[in-house]
């Protein structure tokens, strides 16, 4: 205990050293999010040096080893930068697909030359990395996937396509599922590694309600992928045709992030902030709305004391296994009804789609988004299933 | 520090859940007590054998002969009480009494304190005045009278009321009946005169009074903390007390969920168990998420609570206000999912409901508490 306050301490002033000020503010569009990789660009000075300050303290990546670009802390020290990181509202460094779901698969799976080269490139936010997983015909039902490796010898030649693919016109490289067995369903996938700038891949971005086109179609054609990338940096995580395990395993680290459970301000209450919001509008809370928030701060401040305690049981493995899929829901359908709730205190200036007011109508936009929450890293319907299966152990689930 | 049990207290939750499970359950404690119509509505033996296993003076002081826990060790029993719905006294003698307790004098101490620990005592706590939990306004009265007071009003929903060797009684020593200052706590011995009460059994089968008290001269050694000063004793009992209901409905909640769960798992409907109908099993999924987020937060109230922080009070109301929300959820679904044999007398699944209707409206309702979470963020 001694020694965690004392690390409390040093996190702390070393936070108030070298956290910018800009970077101690909401986020509040997805520009003031850095993702890294090979053509990404700062926003602005703050953000580059906040970046630089992590990735030489290990804290982009902070349980991470240090080998492989973290800070090797302990559960018990995460939490403490965590919690102070919340304390000054300091902004996340770096948000990846490799931090959140490639980089735990790795380190899990990984060989010893996979870890080395790619955990190092995430955690520096050198590669931005995308999620082959979903097809046209393969959402939910993702183990019927169709995409199809062709064994070449040294490499695969791979073709198909993938869709909802977030960001892939950004991203740099895809881990990505592809069926390498058509006989064996669950045993016959490969969990792929390439290059985006390889031959035969194209990517086309689908438009969402929300106006905005982080995802895309992303189609194969003959695409060569070898099957090594040097000594020990095999182009497959696990084993030919086992890939179903580690995709698998990565989806409860994707539910996990999505669930929000981190804290942050998708778990905060949010009634005082509408009640001022209300206020800056010239008006004030109806007596309903008023109760409805309030019932609201009680799910979201009890949400948040989950989180926190899903958090502390995960990184000593006293969670269930299938306890990211309650997460997933929780907070997921709490995120939903608390935009909902924004929109109806901010009334019909939430409506706003083009105005300075709302920033060309973040509200009303960030509202839309919510909706994919309970969509995107399995649906919610698929959440209860899961959790009737694997936790209450229901018949037939 | 981390937000899940330590080995010590995993260890006392063990013991409890087995002891509990075996003495308290609800064959044994709930249904033989209601069955003869027991005026006390718990067992003596049982509330001894709590004490015999250092339950009864758990949020005593070592150093008034107590086992100087907190209230995560409390919870882990009311856990249990809540799971097994076993009758006692243990949320108003050793939760609330005693915490009220904790700021009495030394005299007090030594005059009630070894008497709950040994299990011989039962305490009860008087505060409510009308329908609702309302602790804002106190209108009973206490006025001086030579070296002591004398007490008069009326007192509602105080559980085991008539069974209680001495209740903590929240009266108005100044001021008007809106006030927050001018309260003084007492500890009014059971034969005190003057005091009378009106029993009544609850849908739970919980025993409570309707109390009055006509006059009742009380030493001025029966105060507990300061004359007129009695609101901070009072919201410390009040956050103790609404923490231990969390902590108890979580034990309902789960108590029923578990039940409900296996129930699915065993009748056939259709020619099928009816736990493989999607229906029912989102509806057992969803309950189950709820479920952990209440407890969650309970453990959170009770962590914040000793470690005496200042968040303790907004976590407590949301815990009351979630557990409350839960629990509901818990009986509502697990009476439904029984089909006509949850309506009946001889399914405990129905007893669920019971209880947790009681246990909700103790020191305040989920709305009561969602608007004092309103209140205490500022709107
Ligand atoms: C914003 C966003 C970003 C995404 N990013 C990525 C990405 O980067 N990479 C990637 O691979 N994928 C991504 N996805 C895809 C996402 O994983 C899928 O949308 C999701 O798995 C659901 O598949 P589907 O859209 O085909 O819906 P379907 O599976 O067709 O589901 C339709 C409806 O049926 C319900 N349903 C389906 N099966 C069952 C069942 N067994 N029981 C009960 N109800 C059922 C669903 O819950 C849903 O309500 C993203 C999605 C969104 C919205
Ligand atoms: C007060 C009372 C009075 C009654 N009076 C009469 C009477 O006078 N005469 C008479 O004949 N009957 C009477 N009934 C019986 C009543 O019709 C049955 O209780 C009712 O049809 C449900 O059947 P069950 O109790 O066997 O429940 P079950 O069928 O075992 O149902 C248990 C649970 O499973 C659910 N379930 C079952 N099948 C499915 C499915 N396919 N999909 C999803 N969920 C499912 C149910 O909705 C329920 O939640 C009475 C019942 C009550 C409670």
């Amino acid at each position: 205990m001694a020694d965690l306050a004392q690390f409390r301490d040093e996190t702390r002033s070393w936070l108030e050293a070298n956290c910018p000020p800009e970077m101690r503010e909401p986020v509040r569009g997805e520009d003031d999010i850095y993702w890294g990789g090979r053509r990404a660009t700062f926003k602005n000075d703050a953000q580059k040096a906040w970046l630089e300050a992590c990735i030489a303290k290990g804290y982009t990546v902070p349980m991470w080893p240090k080998a492989y670009g973290g800070a090797g802390l302990s559960a018990a020290e995460a939490k403490v930068l965590r919690e102070e990181m919340g304390r000054i509202n300091a902004r996340p460094p770096l948000s990846s697909f490799g931090i959140w779901m490639l980089g735990p698969a790795l380190l899990h799976f990984g060989t010893e030359g996979q870890k080395q080269r790619f955990l190092n490139e995430i955690a520096r936010g050198e590669i931005r990395w995308c999620q082959g997983y979903s097809e046209p015909g393969s959402g939910s039902d993702l183990v019927s996937l169709q995409t199809f490796g062709e064994d070449k010898g040294d490499h695969w030649v791979v073709n198909g396509q993938k869709i909802w693919t977030s960001y892939a016109d950004h991203a740099d490289w895809i881990f990505c599922l592809v069926r390498t067995d058509k006989e064996n369903k669950y045993g016959g996938i490969t969990f792929m590694l390439f290059d985006m700038a390889s031959e035969g891949v194209t990517t086309k971005p689908i438009k969402l309600i929300s106006g905005s086109s982080p995802f895309c179609e992303t189609f194969f054609d003959n695409v060569a992928v070898p099957k090594s990338y040097g000594d020990d940096v095999p182009a497959y995580v696990g084993t030919i045709n086992r890939g179903w395990d580690v995709a698998k395993y990565l989806l409860g680290h994707e539910r996990e992030m999505i669930s929000g459970a981190d804290g942050g301000e998708r778990q905060a209450a949010i009634g005082a902030m509408m009640k001022r919001h209300a206020a800056k509008l010239g008006d004030e809370l109806d007596p309903v709305l008023r109760a409805e928030l309030a019932n609201f701060d009680v799910d979201a401040l009890a949400y948040a004391a989950m989180g926190e305690k899903f958090l502390d049981e995960i990184k000593v493995g006293k969670a269930h296994p299938a306890q990211p899929n309650m997460m997933k829901y929780a907070g997921t359908e709490l995120n939903k009804r608390r935009h909902e709730l924004m929109m109806a205190v901010g009334g019909s200036r939430s409506l706003e789609w083009e105005s300075d007011a709302t920033e060309s109508g973040k509200p009303a936009k960030n509202w839309l988004r919510t909706k994919a929450n309970s969509i995107e890293g399995g649906t919610s319907e698929v959440m209860l299933n899961v959790i009737a299966k694997r936790i209450l152990d229901l018949p037939g689930a | 520090m981390p937000l899940y049990h330590n080995e010590d207290q995993a260890m006392l939750a063990d013991t409890a859940r087995g002891f509990i499970a075996e003495e308290g359950n609800i064959a044994k404690q709930l249904r033989h007590w209601r069955d003869r119509n027991c005026k006390d509505g718990f067992g003596h033996a049982l509330w001894k054998q709590m004490a015999e296993m250092g339950f009864t003076g758990m949020l005593v002081d070592e150093a008034d002969g107590g086992l100087g826990m907190g209230h995560v060790e409390a919870g882990i029993v009311l856990e249990e009480i809540g799971r097994n719905l076993t009758p006692s006294p243990f949320l108003t003698s050793s939760v609330l009494a005693a915490t009220a307790l904790k700021h009495g004098s030394a005299d007090l101490k030594g005059r009630y304190l070894p008497g709950l620990i040994a299990g011989d005592s039962v305490f009860a706590v008087a505060i409510d005045e009308t329908a609702k939990h309302r602790p804002s306004r106190i209108t009973t009265r206490a006025e001086k009278s030579g070296n002591g007071f004398k007490l008069s009003g009326a007192k509602s929903f105080v559980i085991q009321g008539a069974s209680a060797d001495m209740i903590v009684v929240a009266a108005r020593t100044s001021g008007s009946d809106e006030d927050a200052d001018g309260i003084t706590l007492f500890a009014v011995p059971k034969d005190a005169a003057g005091m009378s009460h009106d029993s009544v059994r609850l849908v739970d089968s919980s025993m409570a009074t309707h109390t009055r008290f006509d006059g009742v001269e009380l030493d001025g050694d029966a105060v507990i903390g300061e004359i007129d000063g009695g609101r901070a004793v009072l919201d410390a009992m009040l956050m103790a007390g609404r923490v231990g209901a969390a902590a108890e409905g979580v034990g309902v909640a789960r108590g029923a969920m578990d039940m409900t769960v296996d129930y699915l798992k065993q009748r056939k409907q259709f020619g099928r168990l009816i736990g493989e109908f999607q229906a029912l099993q989102h509806r057992a999924s969803h309950l189950y998420s709820e479920v952990e987020i209440a407890r969650a937060v309970t453990i959170k109230a009770q962590q914040l609570l000793d470690g005496g922080s200042a968040h303790a009070d907004l976590m407590a109301s949301v815990a009351k206000a979630k557990v409350a929300k839960t629990a509901r959820l818990a009986v509502q679904e697990g009476v439904q999912m029984h089909g006509g044999i949850g309506m009946t007398d001889e399914y405990d699944i129905g007893l669920y409901m019971k209880r947790d209707r009681a246990l909700a409206e103790f020191l305040g309702d989920a709305t009561f508490h969602a608007n004092r979470v309103a209140e205490l963020s500022g709107y």
